[in-house]
């Protein structure tokens, strides 16, 4: 006997919505360990195709199909429906990011912040002709940051990014750390002062909805206290 | 929908954004003014996906060096890649391995902190003796960490990007390329972009089987735009079936796992690649095992209720060096088939991974005419690079790493080149009907009213497919595969896009690339059926084997009169290498 779930979805379109609404779907559980991402599938193929949501690599690496499911920011591609343990859910898009339609967020502000803290190598001393050698021991220390999708899961299920407008977030912090402790970069004078205004790391009330969210298991939180410490030991 | 077309002009315009657009860009950002569109966020683009590694010669771990990459290379290519283009991917690998590790790439370290390497398929010592380490890797999400560099480095250099843009119309002006009109996804306007110089990275088209490794995304637009602009399409019937797709879904397993240990198992627990392939057993190149996990399956020798698929085992190098080495296999395996690879292997079978041809390029990713007495001529700025390019260094089958090395290569070499061109000379005039076939194509789905919607169309193209065009490849079935597409092009004019939203309308763009897969396929099956031989990953249970003396050279797809009608010709392969001799075509055996 096949299985249904009831998945409710909020709506909005703004050439035609003056307000977002929910819509109720039927969507047929057909295989064990069916993935949310194949259910939208099935309510846009099927039954509904003026649904609009994002995804790509439907393997939980490009970052697209962040969604809040049942009150938790997640990747679509990456949850069993099953795992939800109820036959009734409810998708939203992230919170605290503008919504353009349906599932879909502007993320422009998300970008632009991750792009503030200066995401790349800055290096003043001259580079060998061969690769700069890297210890394992510090390589290892970029593991739980690189890894990064940019999804936006962290960011915004974080209240300080939903009350404060300029504060950088979670996600931008994260990789700000992963640069400023990669033993090839000299790019912390840069870096720090950015990190260090009233929008930047002191801003962060440590509540760890970032942690909870990321669905590559990403500890944010770690990475701002890292910053901080480091902002101290400079200051003294 | 608003018909009003925003203008904007660059030296260099690069179409998609994974690793060779990317990389072409930041290129091209050092001396000129460049832009990008890409249908999705630069970040989002296919190549975040790719696994296992990106070779090089480095020697960092043994002996190598990059003749016999070079060997490798055409040898797994079945002998259809260009030599000029494999010598120069080759020569160049080691270098470009140095300018990713400066800017940021976190490679894997050896225990002296040198850029850590591993074996992959194909890939060998001293002219196919032994496995080599040659992969440089970042765990298992070497693609994941490099398009992320890329993007930063670009962002680094100004690249201007326009992110879900999706792109309608190749416009030329006679022999040159001058623009390129897209829709902006988000809110439905329109924009042209004209540009002195143009780069397509516009990656692949496996979304066109209904089991593929491939983003959704990945279908074939760029090509599509390329051949209703009139250039060419080299090679289109050579597809990679990738061994290790996961059962049942076809997402990718690296090979990587079969680079660190991994081994793969019939249903009778035998090793059984020891027999197709004695010298380098698992690790042969792709098109190799998956013929091989076929003949199995045919003969018995499959897994589970319907022996219709192989095992992959990995357990056996221990929890610590998987979790170190292959974290998010580790994460796929448990999220797509249930298992624990820690404990249990994998089930896995053949999913359609890469195209191996492209709009076919010489070997500085300069887009050429590819039929004709002249087919080695060059169309003045306009380059091609990455999935989407024939350079040809894959030939009939690409080896594992060559991609992302194919990537970095070629996107700089046409970010500079590009650049160069745009400096030297002037803008081409856009012609009169600039644009006009972009708009039709759009209004024509936009305003569609018909049966068809996208959900059973898409299903019934894929089906298709797979069934009459994929793996298993006969006459029989392949005429039956081009005469269904037909209808399905048919039915594409009693089409109904539900949305008329002009904001996020993901039903008028995945319509727009339904369009475009169903050219993709048409020409794919046209070309599969005319190639009566097998090479690579174009297997004919009616031809079994490679045939030199008809068919070791290019084949040239164009479409003609109504853009309905495909015509293929043939070009000869570019043999010799820049500097060395020809590695002249041998019997392939590992």
């Amino acid at each position: 006997m096949s299985k249904f779930v009831t998945i409710e979805i909020l709506r909005y379109d703004p050439d035609k919505d003056k307000e977002a609404y929910y819509q109720s779907y039927k969507v047929e559980i057909r295989r064990p360990g069916m993935l949310m991402l194949a259910a939208l599938n099935q309510i846009k193929w099927e039954q509904d195709p003026t649904l609009s949501f994002r995804r790509s690599c439907r393997e939980g690496v490009c970052g697209s199909d962040g969604m809040n499911i049942n009150g938790v920011n997640m990747l679509a591609c990456m949850t069993k429906v099953e795992d939800l343990g109820t036959d009734h859910i409810v998708i939203q898009p992230l919170p605290g990011m503008p919504v353009m339609r349906d599932l879909v967020v502007d993320i422009t502000d998300f970008i632009n912040k991750f792009i503030t803290v200066k995401p790349y190598i800055i290096r003043h001393s001259p580079m060998p002709d061969k690769e700069l050698y890297q210890s394992p021991e510090d390589r290892k220390l970029l593991d739980g940051l690189y890894e990064c999708i940019l999804c936006g899961c962290c960011s915004s299920s974080c209240p300080s990014y939903w009350y404060d407008k300029e504060y950088l977030g979670p996600n931008a912090f994260l990789r700000a750390w992963r640069y400023l402790i990669d033993s090839r970069d000299e790019g912390a004078d840069e870096r720090l002062p950015i990190l260090n205004d009233k929008h930047g790391v002191w801003r962060c009330h440590t509540i760890y909805n970032c942690v909870e969210a990321c669905p590559k298991e990403l500890n944010p939180t770690k990475a701002i206290v890292g910053i901080r410490k480091m902002l101290m030991d400079r200051k003294f | 929908m608003s018909m009003k077309i925003e203008y904007h002009e660059y030296d260099v315009l690069v179409v998609g954004a994974g690793g060779a657009g990317l990389n072409a860009a930041q290129v091209a950002s050092q001396y000129v003014k460049t832009a990008v569109i890409s249908e999705v966020y630069p970040t989002r683009s296919h190549t975040i996906s790719a696994q296992g590694g990106i070779s090089a010669s480095l020697g960092n771990l043994e002996p190598d060096n990059w003749h016999w990459h070079m060997f490798d290379t055409v040898k797994g290519s079945d002998y259809l890649c260009d030599q000029d283009a494999a010598e120069f991917l080759c020569r160049k690998a080691p270098e470009m391995i140095i300018e990713l590790e400066h800017i940021g790439l976190p490679f894997n370290r050896t225990p002296e902190g040198k850029i850590a390497q591993r074996p992959f398929g194909g890939h060998t010592a001293e002219y196919g003796k032994r496995p080599v380490k040659r992969a440089c890797y970042v765990a298992d999400r070497t693609g994941h960490a490099m398009l992320q560099t890329l993007f930063e480095k670009a962002v680094a250099q100004g690249t201007q990007f326009y992110s879900e843009f999706y792109a309608l119309e190749l416009i030329r002006n006679d022999n040159r390329v001058c623009g390129v009109l897209c829709m902006n996804i988000q809110d439905g306007t329109l924009h042209l972009f004209h540009a002195k110089a143009i780069i397509f990275a516009t990656g692949g088209n496996c979304r066109i089987y209904e089991t593929n490794s491939n983003a959704h995304i990945n279908t074939g637009d760029g090509l599509a735009l390329a051949l209703r602009a009139g250039f060419s399409w080299a090679d289109p019937e050579f597809f990679q079936f990738h061994p290790t797709g996961i059962y049942g879904h076809g997402n990718l397993i690296t090979e990587g796992v079969r680079g660190e240990g991994g081994i793969l198992l019939n249903g009778k627990g035998e090793r059984f690649m020891e027999r197709y392939a004695p010298t380098i057993k698992d690790l042969a190149p792709r098109d190799i095992i998956s013929r091989a996990m076929v003949k199995e399956v045919l003969a018995g020798n499959g897994v589970g209720p319907d022996k219709d698929h192989v095992l992959l085992k990995i357990d056996h190098i221990g929890k610590e060096a998987i979790m170190e080495k292959l974290p998010g296999i580790h994460e796929l395996a448990l999220v797509f088939a249930g298992v624990d690879c820690t404990r249990e292997p994998i089930p896995v079978m053949p999913t359609a991974h890469y195209q191996n041809g492209g709009i076919p390029t010489n070997y500085l990713a300069e887009v050429i005419k590819g039929y004709g007495e002249d087919g080695e001529e060059v169309y003045p700025g306009f380059y091609a690079a990455g999935e989407c390019a024939a350079n040809s260094v894959h030939g009939a089958n690409r080896l594992g790493t060559n991609s992302l090395l194919d990537l970095v290569v070629f996107g700089r070499t046409a970010g500079e080149r590009a650049a160069k061109f745009a400096k030297e000379n002037e803008i081409a005039d856009l012609p009169e009907n600039a644009g006009e076939k972009g708009v039709k194509i759009l209004e024509k789905f936009a305003n569609s009213n018909g049966k068809y919607t996208f959900g059973p169309l898409y299903k019934e193209l894929t089906t298709l497919m797979q069934n009459k065009a994929g793996v298993f490849r006969t006459e029989e079935l392949m005429t039956e595969a081009v005469k269904e597409l037909d209808d399905i092009e048919d039915k594409l004019s009693d089409f109904k896009v539900v949305d008329k939203s002009t904001v996020y309308n993901l039903d008028l763009i995945e319509a727009l690339e339904l369009n475009n897969m169903v050219t993709v396929s048409k020409v794919a099956a046209k070309a599969a059926l005319l190639r009566k031989e097998s090479r690579g990953g174009h297997s004919r249970e009616d031809y079994p084997e490679r045939d030199d003396v008809n068919y070791l050279k290019h084949t040239n797809a164009v479409l003609s009169g109504d853009g309905k009608s495909i015509e293929i010709t043939y070009r000869p392969v570019r043999l010799k290498p820049l500097t060395v001799e020809t590695f002249p075509p041998k019997p392939r055996v590992y």
